[in-house]
């Protein structure tokens, strides 16, 4: 029988990640979704689908050519050396990384679609009162868009939570280090202990369930609010 | 404010299938009005005022401050401009009160000196009771005074609307104009009006920009363009001329009032006011006739001595005559339409002195 206290490192490391990636990837994502519903530029599609190419690649696919580049010869293998290390694989900021670019089309996409919502004429509106570009974004795209920011947020953290491949593909299976929920229910299962697995997983059916249905009433009030 | 100060606008280029090749000077001072059909490119002569849309070869200048020319585009945000869109467009995510002050606060910070007072404003455009409520919750005509006032309070030096009364209905639209008259009255700033509806044209206007297929095919006082037969103003069925009149005298007794424009006196049916307050009247060609003496007994209150100054002969051989008022023929002028048998039988040209016999005389 597994001590309850073997559970915690999982739970506790991936919620960990899940909002490092989180925080990431609202601060990165919001401005490419920000570019893509914007930009005039003929690069604008292509830069879409670079952007939501997880959706349909196999995780192991993505998984492999990450562990390619953060590995010693790869460019994440120069940026571990600046602190003395070899390789940014089966490292937690590896983990970091990875599950940014996983959950990157789960979060700029809601976010560009609320931001191509409210169409051109609200910045115009504030160009016309004295607003700069910059001062226009935050004080009016970005508070008309938070339906869709909140959104991807929601969808980012759980999209992390509940990644697999990408994270046996770089991330490996070190106990609080890079031993994240679903990996540790796929070793429960593997080695036969069943309760665990049982616990873990209807934990996270449940949470899963919780977060969805936050999202939707959260999402809903929010339009309320702002229409 | 000076007055002489001019407004000077030149845009050339094209925006898709439109070709835009527009220039005009119009006094910085009153409503200058930028009528045309659907489609004309007025909306984007306004835009481009506003920095907006922007072409290459553009110039536009309040007086001596240049906003674009072939050196420098200053961007929409520099310009000291107040717009107000055809559909309010207020901001859903802000309050009212929020709303009216968002381009304020940023006009003072930039060192505007706030002169266009918010307490003014929302007094002005009949507001204050809304200042708490949430955007969603105005009706239409509410949304577009609080536009109105939002765009007032960024201390503009230019007002640009472009047919703000065109997504409402016509009992809102009556609502509203009033309140633009309130604007027209004490507002210092000048404002350019984009619209297609005469109406508003001929209650609001002191000067007009005729625009046709993206040019320019007339400008100056509203009163003049109207008055002179060569422009499509005359010959369109409802052709009128708007005159400031001042208010003379009460004639309680008949219900009548007299009123004085350049040039003579009329009498209308009673008009609210106190002596001396100028109220718009419009007269209808069709509804001036002229006469080579002045007729001895007539059931018209309104017959004047005026001079014939202009005339065209239309296709349906109507003559539409253009007079000005007083025995000189220097007053206000008025639009005449009559046959071209009478035109020939009177035997009138231009210097002829006539009478001409008003029919009706409407405010509008």
């Amino acid at each position: 029988m597994v001590p309850l206290a073997d559970l915690w490192p999982p739970i506790r490391l991936t919620l960990e990640l899940a909002a490092v990636v989180t925080a990431l990837l609202l601060i990165v994502g919001t401005p490419i979704a920000w570019w893509l519903a914007r930009s005039k530029s003929v690069w604008k599609e292509v830069i879409a689908a670079i952007v939501a190419l997880p959706i349909v690649l196999p995780p192991t696919v993505l998984g492999f050519y990450l562990l390619i580049l953060l590995g010693p010869d790869g460019p994440g293998g120069w940026v571990a050396s600046l602190w003395g290390t070899r390789t940014l694989a089966f490292t937690f900021e590896g983990l970091v990384i990875g599950s940014v670019f996983y959950s990157m089309p789960f979060v700029v996409q809601p976010i560009r679609n609320a931001f191509e919502a409210f169409g051109e004429r609200p910045l115009e509106v504030a160009a016309t009162l004295r607003a700069s570009p910059r001062d226009t974004f935050f004080s009016v795209a970005l508070p008309l868009a938070l339906p869709g920011v909140m959104t991807g947020a929601v969808l980012g953290f759980a999209h992390t939570v509940g990644e697999f491949g990408v994270v046996l593909m770089i991330g490996g299976n070190i106990p609080g280090k890079t031993k994240v929920l679903s990996i540790a229910i796929f070793d429960y299962v593997e080695t036969l202990q069943w309760t665990p697995a049982h616990i873990l997983a209807a934990g996270m059916l449940i949470f899963s369930f919780c977060v969805i249905l936050a999202m939707m009433l959260l999402e809903k009030s929010l339009r309320r609010a702002g229409q | 404010m000076t007055t002489g100060k001019t407004i000077r606008a030149r845009f050339h280029g094209r925006l898709g299938a439109f070709a835009l090749d527009a220039a005009f000077e119009t006094p910085a001072r009153g409503f200058t009005a930028l009528f045309g059909p659907s489609g004309c490119g007025k909306t984007t002569l306004l835009r481009c005022a506003a920095g907006l849309e922007r072409f290459a070869d553009g110039y536009f200048a309040l007086g001596n401050d240049v906003w674009q020319d072939a050196a420098q585009f200053r961007p929409t945000y520099r310009r000291p401009v107040g717009v107000v869109f055809q559909e309010a467009s207020l901001f859903a995510h802000l309050s009212v009160r929020r709303n009216l002050l968002y381009g304020h606060r940023r006009a003072v910070a930039q060192g505007a000196n706030g002169e266009i007072r918010f307490d003014d404003v929302i007094e002005l455009l009949g507001i204050t009771h809304l200042l708490e409520r949430s955007t969603r919750d105005l009706s239409g005509g509410e949304r577009q005074r609080v536009a109105i006032g939002r765009a007032l309070l960024s201390q503009p030096k230019l007002l640009l609307m472009d047919e703000p009364l065109s997504a409402l209905d016509r009992l809102t639209k009556d609502d509203i104009l009033p309140y633009l008259e309130k604007l027209h009255a004490s507002l210092a700033i000048p404002v350019l009006y984009v619209t297609h509806d005469l109406g508003e044209v001929e209650r609001l206007a002191d000067h007009i920009v005729l625009i046709e297929r993206g040019r320019v095919i007339a400008s100056g006082l509203l009163t003049e363009v109207q008055g002179n037969p060569a422009l499509p103003l005359a010959r369109i069925p409802e052709a009128a001329v708007s005159l400031d009149a001042r208010i003379e005298a009460h004639d309680t007794a008949y219900g009548l009032t007299k009123v004085a424009v350049r040039g003579a006196s009329l009498v209308l049916p009673e008009v609210a006011g106190k002596i001396g307050e100028f109220r718009r009247i419009r007269v209808g060609a069709s509804d001036v006739s002229l006469a080579r003496n002045a007729p001895a007994e007539s059931s018209i209150l309104n017959c004047l001595p005026a001079r014939v100054l202009g005339h065209l002969v239309d296709e349906r051989n109507q003559v539409n005559v253009s007079i000005g008022l007083g025995r000189d023929g220097a007053g206000d002028r008025l639009l005449s339409r009559i046959t071209r048998k009478s035109w020939d039988t009177l035997q009138l040209h231009v210097g002829s002195e006539v009478y001409a016999q008003i029919k009706g005389v409407a405010l509008v």
